[in-house]
């Protein structure tokens, strides 16, 4: 880690959560620490399993969220899960995944993306790993373009406030992703005097941007600033810790729902296996924040040792099965290219008009 | 009779009332303007968005993603071309998806020359718009194209930019919508906006009827010719294949042509994508020449494409090469007249290019 980044992830501040924490009595009720501590591992041991798959030769290309499990999980065990207006919409971008196993999204899923499987029901083989799309969850098509689900949001958020509804939109990016035009556009269609809209807006900061360290790329002392310039409350919060992250997140939606009216969160956190496979997907020593919520679990006495060592076990199972499995699953065809160009299959192909 | 302004408006009314359109929006879209052409006066759901395509395109994807049908413009087609990538991801959204969500949104957007717009108020977009897979791309040349295809575009559950020609959107048409007063003045006096203050202007909308639709994907014939029975078969026959203002350009040179005996049929594309190769193919059999003109720059025009196909599988129909008549390949369109006019087709040049053609034997 970079002295720069130790110095920025210093400024998040002591939270409630860190107060909490630091009391006798837990933070969070015993079941919700199991709960996330198991969603943390299972996401994390995906994450290594779809970069196993790639190493091993049986995958193109590998990108993901390995080290943004403290805040993710948080995230999707808050997100009022379904479909519809009365329902949160996800924005995610393509290191959400703790968030769609947070929800309930099987391992197998994941690993039919990676392997582009036809059974892939988001993208039909079609996409890079992370690309998910669950419609009877209002998480929309994740894009590859770092950008583009700041503006894209902002309609899902504009269809919730022309409708009144319950629900709340909630997209998430990068810290690079923050210098493109798209990011400027979410924070401006969201705080329009009268026209405010119920949106959290995150920037996930791992310092990096690919190769570019964060001070390559930005001048401002911290992302959430930008948010303050539109009136919009913020944070800046420890995205390494699943507990503050719990909390802030419970208040940025509370915010939110009571409000309708923008909430923007920067979360600190680490990126432990690079940017994709492109930079070689190899661990890096960053700050871990499995290793440092078991410690602090075990300390708790809520779990014992070896509790961490099982689950990883268990889930590395369940995940090699799962691949063995979709090793057998059919690929897509080569016709399938012409499938859904147009909505109920319309003929697209010009040689047929 | 309605201009094509008024056309989209009523269309877009009915929209709103009964095809469930939720938002029309963008740059000076709401009041008081009601749009710089006046396209979007007196309607229920519209508002005015910053000034910032991306945002309008980005929020058009959201409001669909979310199953909700909205009308989404850019004010002038030259400044769309931020939005591309954007673009690209609303024409990939249903494939990409697997088919799990599709985007019920229209994007309207003037194009075109012929309102001595400059360099940024006069480019066009149609070649552009037909590289953009999974959208439809119209682009109406008549009010009554324009009301038809635009209730086909809100209906429609994919993505559909309807390019709108600028320098037609205060043209009367020759047909009445079916269902329009008779007296353009009384048309006026119920849905045009007052000079001055609007804040208590209401439209009075006239009773439309609301099932008519002009298909996305058909053409039509604009001037039609029958070589068995007109006198043009005792000379040379072409075929016009055009859309836009300039399919106003190739009637009328198809007109000064008949009078000197010669036939041709002009054809009004409508649709870009999908496109009526029917419609095409049929009537250059029958005529053994065609020229593509459209206004957009010629080198990878759209115009290009169809000639392809001509030359692929009309080859041995073929009495004289295929040609394309497009915008010069040079970086703008000029303020000056003899800059405009130099840069897109007229009819002056279509009907040289039209007589050279028609001069050719195999």
């Amino acid at each position: 880690m970079s002295g720069s980044k130790k110095k920025l992830q210093n400024r998040t501040g002591t939270s409630r959560a860190a107060v909490k924490k630091s009391a006798s009595a837990l933070p969070l009720p015993k079941d919700l620490l199991l709960k996330m501590l198991d969603l943390m591992v299972k996401s994390r041991v995906l994450e290594e399993r779809l970069i196993k798959i790639y190493k091993a030769g049986e995958a193109y290309f590998w990108i993901g969220g390995p080290g943004e499990e403290a805040f993710g999980v948080p995230l999707g065990l808050l997100v009022n899960k379904g479909r519809g207006h009365d329902h949160d919409y996800l924005h995610l971008h393509y290191r959400g995944s703790p968030t769609l196993v947070a929800m309930g999204m099987p391992i197998i899923d994941s690993i039919r993306i990676m392997m582009n499987r036809a059974t892939d029901t988001s993208t039909g083989g079609r996409n890079f790993s992370n690309h998910f799309c669950y419609p009877e969850w209002n998480v929309v098509p994740v894009s590859s373009p770092i950008e583009v689900q700041y503006s894209q949001a902002i309609g899902t958020a504009w269809a919730q406030h022309r409708e009144r509804s319950k629900g709340i939109t909630i997209v998430t990016g990068g810290d690079a992703g923050t210098a493109e035009g798209d990011f400027a556009s979410c924070l401006v269609w969201s705080s329009r005097k009268g026209h405010e809209l119920p949106i959290l807006i995150t920037v996930q900061n791992n310092f990096w941007g690919i190769s570019t360290a964060y001070e390559g790329q930005h001048g401002e002392t911290s992302i959430a600033d930008r948010a303050r310039a539109f009136n919009i409350e913020s944070a800046v919060i420890n995205g390494n810790d699943p507990v503050e992250c719990y909390f802030r997140l419970q208040e940025a939606f509370a915010y939110i729902r009571k409000n309708r009216k923008p909430y923007f969160i920067e979360a600190r956190l680490s990126r432990l296996y690079g940017h994709s496979s492109a930079s070689g997907a190899n661990r890096i020593d960053e700050f871990d924040c499995i290793k440092s919520f078991s410690e602090y679990l075990k300390k708790s006495g809520v779990i014992r040792d070896g509790d961490v060592e099982s689950l990883f076990a268990r889930y590395e199972s369940e995940a090699r099965e799962a691949q063995e499995s979709v090793r057998h699953e059919p690929a897509p065809e080569a016709s399938d290219i012409w499938k859904h160009v147009y909505a109920n299959n319309e003929n697209a192909d010009w040689r047929k008009f | 009779m309605a201009n094509m302004a008024q056309a989209i408006r009523m269309a877009l009314h009915i929209g709103e009332e009964h095809l469930g359109v939720k938002d029309i929006f963008g740059q000076d879209v709401g009041a008081p303007l009601g749009g710089v052409f006046t396209a979007t006066q007196g309607l229920k759901t519209t508002w005015n968005a910053p000034l910032d395509e991306r945002g309008i395109i980005g929020c058009a994807i959201g409001i669909a993603l979310a199953g909700d049908v909205c009308v989404a413009e850019v004010q002038f087609c030259d400044y769309i071309f931020n939005t591309i990538d954007l673009l690209k991801i609303a024409g990939n959204t249903h494939w990409v998806s697997n088919g799990n969500y599709n985007l019920p949104m229209v994007v309207m957007t003037p194009t075109g020359a012929g309102i001595h717009g400059s360099i940024y108020h006069s480019h066009s977009f149609d070649a552009w718009a037909t590289r953009l897979t999974g959208w439809k791309i119209v682009m109406p040349s008549t009010p009554i194209d324009a009301f038809g295809l635009m209730l086909s575009a809100i209906e429609d559950p994919n993505p559909v930019l309807f390019l709108k020609p600028k320098a037609l959107l205060r043209v009367r048409g020759e047909e009445l919508l079916p269902g329009e007063p008779a007296d353009e003045r009384e048309l006026k006096a119920m849905i045009d906006a007052p000079i001055g203050d609007r804040a208590k202007w209401r439209p009075r909308w006239p009773k439309l009827d609301e099932s008519f639709r002009v298909p996305i994907g058909k053409a039509k014939i604009t001037r039609a010719v029958d070589l068995g029975s007109d006198a043009g078969s005792k000379h040379a026959s072409a075929t016009l294949v055009s859309y836009g203002r300039t399919v106003h350009f190739c009637n009328r040179a198809a007109d000064e042509l008949l009078a000197e005996g010669f036939a041709v049929e002009v054809i009004d594309l409508r649709s870009l994508y999908p496109y009526d190769w029917q419609t095409v193919r049929e009537s250059v059999i029958k005529t053994g020449r065609v020229m593509f003109v459209n206004e957009d720059t010629e080198v990878t025009n759209f115009g290009e494409h169809l000639a392809y196909r001509t030359a692929n599988e009309l080859l041995y129909h073929l009495l004289a090469r295929p040609r394309v008549l497009a915008g010069k390949n040079v970086p703008g369109v000029g303020l000056h007249p003899n800059l405009e006019e130099a840069s897109v087709p007229q009819q002056s040049e279509i009907v040289r290019e039209l007589r050279e053609m028609l001069a050719e034997v195999p």
